[in-house]
């Protein structure tokens, strides 16, 4: 049971770092996301009933996440439209397209069907069942995570952080800002989609509905990790993430699991979801007015500091 | 260099709000030419600067860039000959990123690819820039750019702007958000660089002592148009009183051939 919550936080996990790259790093308010994960659902679904191998599958499936994106960034980029509008945009078209996708049905089984997580307890047989899903899906995220940082460290990482801090320095270094956000976005979604391509095979369905309220979920994750460490390094900055995303569905379980006692129904998560994602809000900012003060405090101390050694000087040469 | 021929720029044509900013200026400006822009607020200068950089499209007229017409090229392509730093110091960088990480981008210009190119030879070359700027920050490469002061970052974003290697530099007030101090150290730096990589610059200062201390040519805005240029000559005998004087006696002209008009 434990590692369920383990693996199902950390196919999450993959979807919060999709959220991460467009939130966070290219500072894109994206609500593609809750189309392009039940997208990458319906098509690793589709592929898999249809006989085509699981990595072809998964591919698939990060490939149409990674088109959806490229289609919000295009939109937001040649009609100069908000991002929030081009991202809602693509979100409600996707709707429509992934019940296409799925035969015009609202979901489909995949019961009796070699998955990957039909796979994995065959390719770590030495491992009991739960724990043989739970290497092979940490490998998958570890791979995922790794290949981010690396991506993050490459000039054009670099500079799709850059994007996101500042877009005049980008268009002053002659980089064209549209391109990169094409890019930014068409790899977020890629991973969301990636993360609904194996949520469909570890729950043995995908459904239409799976993305809906993805974003906020995410973020939530986010913020949940920015509370463990601070940091400016991609490789911690994902880590946290992957924490997070852990830890926001350990909650959610017990809230599932405990919270009866205080008559709560499994409708009402998206609830706590969003008082959670306001609380870390609050908490963020407080902390953040905390440590402004404390730093001014600080500087107060240091400026006296330097100025008691300076007067110290003077006198040392008046002397 | 730089050629603009009759650009005007109006600003929200055919409202209430209309606004010309520029009209019809004609510009020469020299390989090598380091021009001072002055002016009054609202004269046009920051206006003008945009329109050569891109940042906003021509109402009307032409801007000739290495003699290749530029008026319709998109700002980043520009950008690859122009250098632009702001007066807000944070504007030329991205402060949520280690100072490293800012300069990689700056190495060169252009679209970047899957290239590693923040290795260990680099972050001395890193260094070795920023040990001129004497500010410690040779020290600080991992620290986000956010922590620095806006002394340090406006000493940054000249650095990392000379180390794209543009061909010409646009300078905005770019000291005037800075102390006496600070703005005497990215000053000095600016003149350095300029000489250095023989930069074209084009200079906008509120200083009018600086405005005839630096460079090898003047120019004065006033309502969209370029009322005054002098050339290195008249420069060097140029007082701030001169300076204010020829200011005055160019609007009552100004107003003389306005009354000019009204008389019959
Ligand atoms: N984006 C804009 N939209 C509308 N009007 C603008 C815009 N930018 C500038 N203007 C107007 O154009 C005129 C020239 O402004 P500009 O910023 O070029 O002046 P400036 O010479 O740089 O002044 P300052 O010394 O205050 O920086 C001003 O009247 C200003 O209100
Ligand atoms: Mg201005």
């Amino acid at each position: 049971m434990l590692e369920g919550i383990f693996v199902d936080g950390l196919i999450f996990s993959i979807m919060v770092i999709g959220v991460l790259i467009s939130y966070r790093i290219l500072d894109f308010a994206d609500l593609t996301c809750d189309g392009s994960f039940a997208t990458g659902a319906a098509v690793a679904t589709m592929a898999i009933v249809q006989g085509t191998g699981l990595v072809t599958a998964l591919l698939l499936a990060s490939a149409a996440g990674a088109i959806a994106g490229v289609i919000t960034a295009t939109i937001h980029n040649q009609l100069k439209v908000p991002g929030l509008l081009a991202g809602i945009l693509t979100m409600t078209m996707l709707y429509s397209i992934n019940i296409r996708i799925l035969g015009g049905r609202a979901n489909i089984p995949l019961l009796r069907i070699t998955t990957i997580y039909t796979k994995f307890p065959l390719i770590f047989s030495s491992l009991s069942q739960s724990w043989a899903l739970l290497v092979g899906t940490l490998l998958i995220v570890l791979f995922v995570k790794i290949s981010i940082d690396i991506f993050f460290r490459t000039d054009l990482g670099i500079s799709i952080g850059a994007l996101g801090s500042n877009e005049q320095m980008i268009i002053s270094m002659g980089i064209n800002p549209k391109l990169l956000k094409v890019i930014g976005m068409g790899l977020s979604n890629g991973l969301i989609a990636l993360s609904g391509g194996l949520l469909a095979q570890y729950q043995g369905f995908a459904d239409a509905n799976l993305g809906q309220g993805m974003v906020v979920q995410g973020l939530a994750a986010i913020m949940i990790g920015e509370f463990l460490f601070d940091s400016n390094r991609i490789s911690l900055i994902t880590l946290r993430v992957i924490f997070g995303a852990i830890i926001y569905k350990a909650l959610m379980f017990l809230g599932r699991y405990y919270g009866y006692y205080i008559k709560l129904t499994p409708s009402d998560l998206k609830l706590l979801t969003g008082i959670l994602v306001i609380v870390s809000l609050i908490i963020a900012q407080t902390r953040s007015a905390a440590s402004s003060a404390d730093a001014r405090k600080k500087a107060l101390r240091r400026n006296k500091a330097r100025r008691v050694a300076e007067q110290k000087e003077v006198d040392h040469v008046e002397n | 260099m730089l050629k603009i021929e009759q650009i005007s720029k109006v600003f929200y044509p055919n409202t209430v709000n209309e606004k010309t900013a520029i009209e019809y200026v004609d510009l020469m400006v020299n390989a090598g030419d380091f021009i001072t822009v002055v002016g009054s607020n609202g004269s046009g200068k920051s206006t003008l600067f945009n329109l050569i950089s891109g940042s906003y499209p021509v109402t009307g007229g032409k801007i000739i860039l290495n003699g290749k017409d530029v008026t319709h090229t998109p700002e980043y392509k520009r950008a690859f000959t122009i250098g632009r730093i702001f007066q807000d110091p944070t504007t030329g960088t991205a402060a949520k990123m280690s100072i490293e990480d800012n300069m990689i981008t700056a190495l060169y210009k252009g679209m970047k690819g899957l290239r590693i190119s923040l290795n260990s030879a680099n972050r001395d070359l890193f260094r070795k820039e920023l040990n001129q700027l004497s500010m410690g920050l040779e020290d600080r490469l991992k620290d986000n750019v956010g922590l620095l002061s806006g002394g340090q970052r406006q000493a940054l974003t000249l650095l990392m702007t000379v180390l794209s290697r543009p061909k010409m530099l646009l300078l905005d007030e770019h000291t005037a958000a800075l102390d006496p101090r600070n703005a005497q150290i990215v000053m000095d730096l600016t003149t350095k660089f300029i000489a250095r990589y023989n930069l074209t610059s084009l200079m906008v200062t509120h200083n009018m002592q600086h405005a005839i201390d630096f460079g090898n040519r003047l120019i004065m805005m006033d309502g969209g148009r370029i009322i005054l240029d002098l050339a290195a000559e008249e420069k060097k005998s140029l007082t701030v009183l001169k300076l204010v004087q020829m200011f005055k006696s160019i609007k009552k002209q100004d107003y003389a051939s306005d009354e000019d008009l009204l008389t019959p």
